[in-house]
């Protein structure tokens, strides 16, 4: 009796506190809404938005719907994410290596950098990107190319754009040179397994990645052009650069911090992930016979990738989530098409937030669970 | 074998080799600071690209020469031992140490030679450098925001108080010291409270009132950071033991929360604060920003509080747990007394790393305008007397928050040495 009043009593306590605070915030609301004269619902997703956004991935203008802007904004996230993460693991490689090199002024210059970066908030670093570097650059007409190409000004990086003529070929070709990269190795591990027979398996992977799809430039009629942006006079005192792509500064800003200030942590990460194989794993397999580079291939990087990889998709999770800081220098991502300007012209205050948060949360969760699955499978099965 | 020898820098040719490869290497120096400091280039002579090479193949060849193992020589080993181990290092080095010298002339005379700090309006800054004066003049107005000049010393005591009662803990007596938690988690905290309210905000002692909004500057980070410094922990201690616990509704309510807040960015958190949380009050009531802001922020960073507490929990043996148990302790007896001590040394480090993010977060507060220093730096920004300064100003922020952030770092580092005990 006793033991069932203590196991229970705090259950139903605990139950009853959540239902009161939400039966409380849900009464408040309702009667909130009611005086106001706001209604509670989602119709508004369809409603014409009638606001346009400075750069977006997909076809948008003012007549599509509220669902299409959170489309915008959502595509918007996800590629600030995307470049910020590919360049945030390189330099976080680079300089996580770096810290154990054994050249005294590379570690430490290496130390510093992580010291430095990550020791400054981000939104400050987001601003001296934005408000102080990027406008210093030069204007339009005065700018130097750079690769002959490409145009760095003040208001946007300008790249030439690739104009493809039967891309869907190619992709084909690249896709069959996976798809035969993957049986190639299937035959390379039973060769392994079966009559120890090694197969130089890197060198026939690039080859076949590199000429399937140049076969398909000789044979399958697929070319690609180049289209270079262009100075043009709009006025007297104003040029602009037409034609190829041009990343807006705000895109630049806040990749360049978001890739500086977390790859500090993933160099963090990859230094502790290499510091944690211990030296006679290094030791064994170099008495057993297999070659410096099969050491680190076979040995090291197996066992140092599993300690690196959860804490850097964390990190990975933080910058996606970081990168909400956009608003603050008015990138269109999703806070600022979604839970800015939706929110301003709609006033459903609490159908967009929630959309928002919901949307982020969904982000995690399925990440933290692939996460979680992928754990599990590398675990070192101990008995 | 005699000519191999002779090509090959070993112990037997190392003075010919040690003095001609630096003599190289110095020269490459020189060329490069001469360049980079008086703009003298020494090799005009050279075509092209060539110049700018110059100096890296010349002090790569004389770092080549240099390096003789076990030379007998103590400096030149050191030498060879930390920075030139094989050619790739002493390239590497030699496009570190270029790149700082060609680097700091520039830096050096934008922000000291060149830079201006003296006078109190924009027209003293006529140099190409840096213009502090800037700083200098909003110097107040970035600590404390626009809260009224002649009450700044009202901030000033209320800080001093505050950060005096947080080392009382310090003095206590012995008998008194198995009340310093207590006196952590729930008397200090009021206390603060008490002193910052009626200090900073006035209203009553003859104080003049100061609405919230006028708070602002770096002031503003602290008071911002203090409070959910000092609440996001307990409530982080309750959620982890919540997540740990044997009944399935604490643990899934615990769960649920913890993964809501981890899964958000701060930024939708504050939005929801200052946009939704309105409409779930009662309608009478109302609700200051800055507390608005602050639960907001507690409320969030308990969330990853709680993760890292639970870390500490779950790398204690089992045994802790029984032999506490076969004491005839109880729940909250065993934690208090045998857990949560041991976990909360193990998790130091963690802890500290979520202080210094929320230290870190706290700037965002201006996206629901309040002002503090990046807020404050926007407005100074804009303000038409002082345009196109904003680098000093950032760089400025930089500079205070790195001290800041990488003092609580080493801090830290010291604290988990003093706990640490063997296991």
């Amino acid at each position: 009796m006793n033991n069932i009043i203590k196991k229970f009593i705090p259950q139903i306590l605990a139950i009853l506190f959540v239902v009161l605070i939400f039966g409380f915030l849900t009464i408040n609301a309702q009667t909130n809404m009611d005086n106001r004269g706001i209604d509670f619902g989602f119709d508004f997703l369809s409603q014409e938005s009638s606001f346009d956004v400075q750069f977006s991935l997909i076809e948008y203008s003012g007549s599509d719907s509220y669902a299409r802007a959170f489309l915008v904004g959502l595509l918007n996230t996800l590629l600030v994410s995307f470049i910020s993460i590919i360049i945030c693991t390189i330099l976080g490689i680079i300089i996580g290596v770096a810290r154990l090199s054994s050249n005294y002024l590379i570690k430490n210059s290496a130390a510093w950098y992580v010291e430095f970066f990550r020791n400054i908030p981000l939104l400050l670093q987001i601003f001296f990107w934005y408000y102080a570097a990027l406008r210093a650059l030069p204007m339009p007409e005065k700018a130097n190319a750079w690769f002959g190409v490409t145009y760095m000004t003040v208001k946007g990086y300008y790249i030439p754009s690739m104009v493809w003529q039967n891309l869907n070929v190619f992709l084909y070709c690249g896709l069959a040179a996976i798809v035969s990269i993957i049986v190639l190795k299937n035959y390379a591990s039973k060769l392994r397994d079966t009559q120890g027979k090694q197969i130089p398996f890197f060198l026939y992977s690039v080859t076949l990645l590199v000429v399937l799809p140049l076969l398909s430039f000789l044979f399958g009629g697929v070319s690609l052009e180049f289209e270079l942006p262009e100075l043009k006079k709009l006025s007297k005192i104003s040029y602009i650069y037409e034609g190829g792509i041009s990343l807006p500064p705000e895109l630049i800003a806040l990749v360049l911090a978001l890739s500086l200030y977390t790859s500090t942590f993933v160099a963090e990460c990859v230094r502790a992930g290499i510091e944690g194989v211990t030296k006679g794993q290094k030791e064994a397999a170099a008495s057993v016979g297999l070659t410096p580079n099969q050491v680190l291939k076979l040995v090291i990087m197996p066992q140092a990738l599993r300690i690196i990889i959860p804490p850097t998709t964390n990190q990975y999770l933080n910058l996606t989530k970081n990168s909400s800081l956009a608003a603050a220098i008015a990138y269109p991502d999703l806070v600022l098409v979604f839970a800015g300007t939706a929110l301003m012209q709609t006033g459903k205050a609490i159908e967009i937030v929630s959309i928002t948060m919901l949307t982020y949360l969904t982000i995690s969760l399925t990440i933290a669970a692939i996460m979680n699955w992928y754990n599990k499978k590398i675990e070192i099965k101990e008995k | 074998m005699q000519i191999l020898n002779f090509l090959k820098p070993n112990r037997d040719n190392i003075k010919n080799y040690s003095i001609i490869g630096s003599f190289l290497v110095l020269v490459s120096f020189i060329d490069v600071i001469s360049n980079a400091f008086f703009k003298i280039n020494i090799t005009s002579f050279l075509p092209g690209s060539l110049t700018n090479l110059f100096p890296l193949i010349l002090g790569f060849i004389g770092l080549n020469m240099m390096r003789i193992d076990y030379s007998g020589n103590k400096n030149l080993d050191l030498l060879n031992k930390n920075i030139n181990t094989n050619n790739f290092n002493a390239l590497l080095t030699l496009l570190i140490l270029f790149s700082i010298i060609k680097a700091l002339p520039q830096s050096l005379s934008w922000m000291i030679l060149d830079a201006t700090i003296s006078g109190d309006s924009k027209d003293a800054c006529t140099g190409t450098g840096a213009c502090w004066t800037y700083i200098k003049v909003w110097f107040r107005r970035f600590m404390y925001g626009m809260y009224p000049n002649e009450f700044h010393w009202r901030i000033n005591t209320a800080f001093i108080l505050v950060i005096a009662l947080g080392f009382v803990g310090y003095f206590m007596k012995e008998n008194l010291k198995k009340y310093l938690a207590l006196y952590y988690v729930i008397i200090y905290p009021i206390i603060a409270y008490l002193v910052i309210y009626y200090l900073i905000s006035g209203g009553s002692f003859g104080l003049q009132w100061v609405e919230t909004g006028a708070w602002g500057g770096l002031s503003l980070t602290f008071i911002v950071s203090f409070f959910c410094l000092i609440f996001c922990f307990p409530l982080g201690m309750i959620f982890a033991l919540g997540r740990r616990s044997n009944l399935p509704v604490i643990k899934y309510i615990s769960i649920c929360y913890i993964e809501f807040w981890r899964g958000v960015p701060l930024i939708t958190v504050l939005f929801m604060s200052s946009v939704m949380f309105p409409m779930f009050l009662p309608e009478d009531f109302f609700m200051d920003k800055l507390v608005r802001v602050i639960i907001a922020i507690t409320l969030f960073e308990a969330a990853y509080c709680a993760e890292v507490i639970r870390g500490g929990l779950q790398s204690l043996p089992r045994g802790q747990y029984d032999a506490a148990k076969s004491l005839g302790m109880g729940y909250w007896k065993m934690h208090i007394f045998v857990i949560l001590p041991q976990a909360l040394k193990l998790v130091i480090p963690g802890i500290a790393n979520t202080f210094l993010a929320l230290v870190k977060d706290t700037p965002l507060i201006f996206v629901v305008g309040l002002a503090e220093l990046a807020g404050m730096l926007a407005l100074a920004k804009t303000n038409p007397k002082w345009l196109g300064f904003a680098m000093e100003g950032y760089i400025f922020a930089s500079i205070v928050f790195w001290i800041i952030c990488y003092a609580m770092s080493k801090y830290s580092y010291n604290l988990e040495a003093k706990y640490k005990t063997e296991r």
